[in-house]
């Protein structure tokens, strides 16, 4: 068997594949370079490159399931949907909890304000109240702050998703089969709260009322 | 020596929401000169134009971090001296350490209460009623 040659013709292909694709190489690509690999060696192979050749096959077939399976998963929509909008609800918490803690310090400093006016007892009884509001409200930013983790923690799985569905390449999503857009029962009904930028404020809900009419 | 309260106190964190906190409790204390900077190279800015007595650092903040602006105000001549307070949600015993190490005079862990505000305050300024 011409070792060398196999080698040089093997050194060869995955040369222009990393040329053609960079790090990021497709199954089908690697099963291409294998296959052919296998090829040089018809003829030519005894007892112990037999038992290479099948550790290769079943190998071969292992990631073909595998492909199946992580196909099955539907990674796109992983990422554009199930991410996405997972962020986006995060980030709606961190908005809604500053707006109402805003909403909560400023009551506490116009509470702080009517000190004055009160008997000394009294104001500093305010006072007291007031602090532990004040308190009370750094949870926000220690929410905020586990919030912006996880959306990182998402962003990451988000990146390591992306770099799946290039190494698969477009089949990966064009092979698993779409479901069928069923009829929209009572608990697809369940969705709220709806992110601001998909809520309608009371009048919209009126006026939709109103159109009944 | 009594504390000055009318002294310049600079808060830096880059939560909005915390900044307000930390300047009410402030108020509470009797410190009314409070000036405010969202993160570590704002606060030097306004550090190298002014004058102040304290400052009380959060630590997670980005362009410059709280733990950089230590170590910026610690290399100042001019700077050098002032007390210095961390306040931040890093808890972990290597950041109190490597807040230690760059010169920190004090360190306290977030969610905390107006008595440990006061607290760590008086052991780095003097006690204050």
């Amino acid at each position: 068997m011409a070792v060398k040659g196999v080698d040089r013709d093997l050194e060869l292909r995955l040369d222009a594949i990393r040329r053609e694709h960079g790090d990021t190489v497709g199954v089908e690509k690697i099963a291409e370079v294998v296959r052919a690999m296998l090829d040089t060696m018809t003829g030519d192979i005894d007892g112990g490159d037999l038992k290479l050749f099948r550790e290769v096959e079943s190998l071969a077939d292992y990631i073909h399931a595998a492909k199946a399976e992580i196909a099955a998963l539907r990674p796109g929509e992983i990422k554009n949907e199930f991410i996405a909008s997972a962020t986006d609800e995060l980030d709606a918490i961190v908005g809604a909890t500053e707006a109402a803690t805003n909403e909560i310090m400023d009551s506490a400093e116009h509470l702080e304000s009517l000190a004055p006016m009160m008997d000394a007892e009294v104001a500093e009884r305010l006072t007291e109240i007031t602090t532990r509001i004040f308190e009370a409200c750094t949870f926000q930013d220690i929410t905020g702050q586990r919030i912006t983790k996880v959306v990182r923690m998402l962003k990451e799985i988000e990146t390591r998703v992306e770099s799946l569905v290039k190494a698969f390449g477009g089949e990966i999503e064009a092979s698993a089969p779409r479901q069928e857009k069923a009829p929209v029962t009572d608990e697809d009904l369940l969705n709220g709260p709806q992110l601001p930028s998909g809520a309608a404020d009371q009048a919209e809900i009126d006026r939709l009322l109103a159109s009944f009419d | 020596m009594a504390v000055d309260k009318n002294m310049n106190v600079l808060i830096v964190d880059d939560y909005k929401t915390m900044l307000r906190i930390i300047r009410n409790l402030l108020k509470q204390l009797g410190f009314n000169n409070v000036d405010e900077a969202t993160d570590g190279s704002m606060a030097l800015q306004m550090l190298r134009v002014g004058n102040y007595g304290l400052i009380i650092s959060d630590w997670n903040m980005e362009p410059m971090t709280g733990l950089q602006l230590l170590r910026e105000v610690r290399a100042d001549a001019k700077l050098k001296s002032i007390p210095f307070i961390m306040v931040t949600a890093e808890s972990k015993s290597e950041n109190v350490i490597a807040a230690k190490e760059a010169g920190v005079s004090n360190y306290i862990v977030k969610p905390f209460n107006a008595e440990t505000l006061k607290t760590k305050m008086s052991s780095v300024l003097g006690d204050f009623a």
